[in-house]
């Protein structure tokens, strides 16, 4: 745990020193920071259920919320955790949840709610492997979950995946920001290695600026009735609502999207990855790239909405993509719908908590690669080389040639 | 403007040639409500609307609406509502609180909504001692979804999910969540009251008001039962049904106030006025 001392620097020294400290860069636990980053990001109200791992997050609100004067309420559940954030951002106020995996699943009803009634509120996974009660080590296998589904109905929330603490840190004012903005849940996900991992951070913080809002509720002295609500029994009207709701979710695809491109610039191959999966994926490149493989990184920041336009613009200059998950693949059904079959799409992940090493990950590369060589050689279909994950090799190692047919010849 | 129960009774309406003895309180929305004929929601809600006239609430009153019949209450009153998920309205009132200490916050539920789907959330609200008014309002069955059993419907009551009479034996026992509730330090005040006829409802009103007033005194968690009727979902008149619950329902569900802990002087132990209801 990092020192509060060196926390507090940020707080309540001069500008001069204030500034050092912002400069400083200090030790801190994921969880710690993301919960540091969002107190220094103005949330008035954290509301919890203890839940590993992401545990920390909320022993770091119970300790630090009181001492800035701010509300921390340990919940009975998750659901009244997420409904509690309900209410208090129903007035206004700048409100966040966390939990992990099986507690965000409860925590999908209220989402839809806060969707439909367009309240903001941030919500953070420090995702561990599923399904079910499944185990505590780190896993991407709620991406489905984060961009397709949660709750009921025809509605997103904007998904930011950092992929590392600094940068789980910074995207907290992000999230409070585009939340309001745009009314609405913005979900942070992290893995548990992100949650659990030390990592040196500046104690660099932003807090986003207050809007007044025209729909909060706050008594309705001096002005008419409010009503935060999601039902509407009249299908004409609720039409209309579900329209402008889709007419919001374009703008924010055209306006807040975001990703990351490394060594992309003479790249043949790229590995799209988010979250943990892209460091490994850093550490494969660079090994790929002393073998003579011009390899590069696509990293999605924000799951949803998805890079699909920037990703579909590199695919025309790229031999093959490898997409590295903590799944069985999910992402890898964004990219190849970016992609849309111009160069193949290719898997490696591993499930159950484990994560992939940059020398499994160096093993696909050279495998998609061979496939696209002898691709380019026949334009018959060769079924001996297609591969499924788990029949490969032992340790996991899949190729998922999604767009084998239509390879380049 | 006075308010009393009486004053709908028939002396006072002929003494009102000369004097107003009654006017709609503004906070109660002129409109025709979805409710069935005979149903007791517009009552309560009536009684609401009173009492937070009288002691001047609705300006700074934040309200959670729950699901059921009791959906649509936020086109009645005129106050800030907000739409909670199914049994959530203890924690969606929880967070309300917790970051506007001085606005008034009430919830409404009916009993599928408050017994059954969201008991978590009214025991913790309760144990918290969260500084909340709740109206539960008790009519024993899933109106809304046409009249399937809750979990207060009384033993051999027939309802579409209990065609043949609620069986203890398969189907449980009518749970007395108030009495549950009363049993936790953190509830200052816990009441049954009832719609049945004028002098239960004048009754109830006082109920209404004390619950009120805990909140606006800085009291701890205050929940009023009410039970109240539903002649569809019951197979009832109204007339019949308002008899029956004066009859097999209070029967089953004691009137009175369960626990006042508001007023330590009067209060009695809470285990003794739990199992002692008032009449």
């Amino acid at each position: 745990m990092a020192p509060r001392q060196e926390i507090e620097i940020g707080l309540r020294r001069t500008e001069a020193e204030l500034e050092a400290g912002r400069r400083a860069r200090v030790l801190m636990k994921g969880n710690e920071a993301i919960a540091e980053a969002a107190i220094q990001a103005g949330c008035d109200a954290y509301f919890g259920y203890p839940i590993t791992p992401q545990a920390e997050l909320l022993e770091w609100m119970a300790r630090r919320m009181p001492e800035v004067g701010r509300v921390f309420v340990q919940a009975e559940s998750e659901l009244g955790a997420i409904n509690m954030a309900l209410g208090a951002a129903a007035t206004g106020a700048r409100v966040m949840v966390s939990s992990s995996s099986p507690g965000i699943s409860l925590m999908a009803e209220a989402m839809s709610y806060m969707a439909g009634s367009g309240t903001p509120m941030v919500l953070v996974n420090v995702m561990r492997a599923g399904p079910g009660l499944g185990g505590i080590g780190p896993s991407q296998s709620d991406y489905f979950q984060a961009t397709k589904g949660h709750g009921h109905g025809d509605y997103r929330v904007p998904v930011l995946a950092p992929a590392s603490i600094g940068e789980a840190m910074k995207l907290m004012a992000t999230a409070f920001e585009l939340a309001e903005r745009y009314r609405t849940p913005v979900m942070l996900v992290a893995d548990g290695i992100l949650g659990q991992a030390m990592e040196p951070v500046e104690l660099r913080f932003r807090t986003p600026e207050r809007q007044a809002f025209d729909w909060a509720l706050t008594g309705a002295a001096g002005r008419p009735a409010r009503i935060v609500k999601s039902l509407d029994l009249d299908p004409e009207v609720l039409e209309r609502r579900n329209l402008a709701l889709q007419q919001k979710y374009r703008e924010i695809a055209r306006h807040e999207t975001r990703w990351e491109g490394w060594q992309l610039a003479d790249a043949e191959f790229a590995i799209v990855a988010y979250g943990t999966a892209a460091r490994v994926a850093r550490s494969a490149i660079a090994r790929a790239r002393e073998k003579g493989m011009k390899v590069g990184l696509f990293r999605p920041i924000t799951l949803w909405p998805f890079p699909e336009r920037e990703l579909a613009r590199m695919s025309r200059q790229l031999h093959g993509i490898l997409t590295v998950e903590l799944s069985s693949g999910q992402m890898i059904e964004d990219v190849r719908l970016a992609v849309e079959g111009r160069c193949p799409v290719a898997f490696h992940g591993r499930m159950g908590g484990l994560v992939p090493t940059p020398d499994e990950v160096l093993g696909a590369l050279k495998a998609l690669r061979g496939r696209v060589e002898r691709t380019r050689t026949t334009t018959s279909h060769d079924p001996a080389t297609e591969h499924h994950p788990g029949d490969a090799s032992a340790n996991g190692t899949g190729v998922r040639t999604g767009a084998r047919r239509r390879g380049r010849g | 403007m006075t308010l009393h129960a009486r004053s709908s009774s028939v002396e006072t309406q002929r003494a009102a040639a000369a004097r107003l003895v009654y006017r709609k309180p503004d906070v109660l929305i002129d409109r025709a409500t979805h409710y069935c004929p005979g149903c007791g929601h517009g009552v309560i809600h009536r009684l609401l609307a009173e009492v937070m006239t009288d002691l001047d609430l609705p300006a700074h009153t934040i309200a959670v609406a729950p699901v059921g019949c009791a959906v649509f209450i936020y086109d009645y009153l005129d106050v800030d509502f907000v739409e909670a998920p199914h049994g959530r309205a203890p924690a969606v009132a929880t967070g309300i609180r917790r970051v506007r200490p001085e606005a008034f916050v009430l919830t409404y539920q009916g009993d599928g909504d408050l017994a059954a789907i969201g008991t978590a959330e009214i025991v913790h609200a309760a144990a918290r001692g969260e500084r909340i008014t709740a109206i539960f309002v008790n009519n024993g069955i899933y109106g809304m979804t046409g009249g399937q059993m809750a979990p207060t419907t009384l033993l051999g009551q027939r309802t579409t999910s209990s065609p043949s009479g609620r069986d203890a034996e398969l189907m449980g026992y009518p749970i007395r969540i108030t009495e549950m509730l009363a049993q936790l330090p953190g509830v200052t005040y816990a009441a049954r009251g009832s719609v049945a006829d004028a002098g239960s409802i004048g009754r109830l009103k006082v109920m209404i008001r004390r619950a009120c007033q805990v909140q606006i005194e800085g009291g701890g968690f205050a929940i009023v039962e009410v039970l109240s009727n539903c002649p569809v979902g019951w197979g009832m008149t109204p007339q019949e049904s308002l008899e029956h619950l004066k009859g097999s329902v209070a029967e089953a569900y004691p009137l009175g106030v369960i626990v006042d802990r508001s007023a330590p002087s009067t209060a009695r132990p809470a285990a003794a006025a739990a199992t002692n209801p008032e009449a």
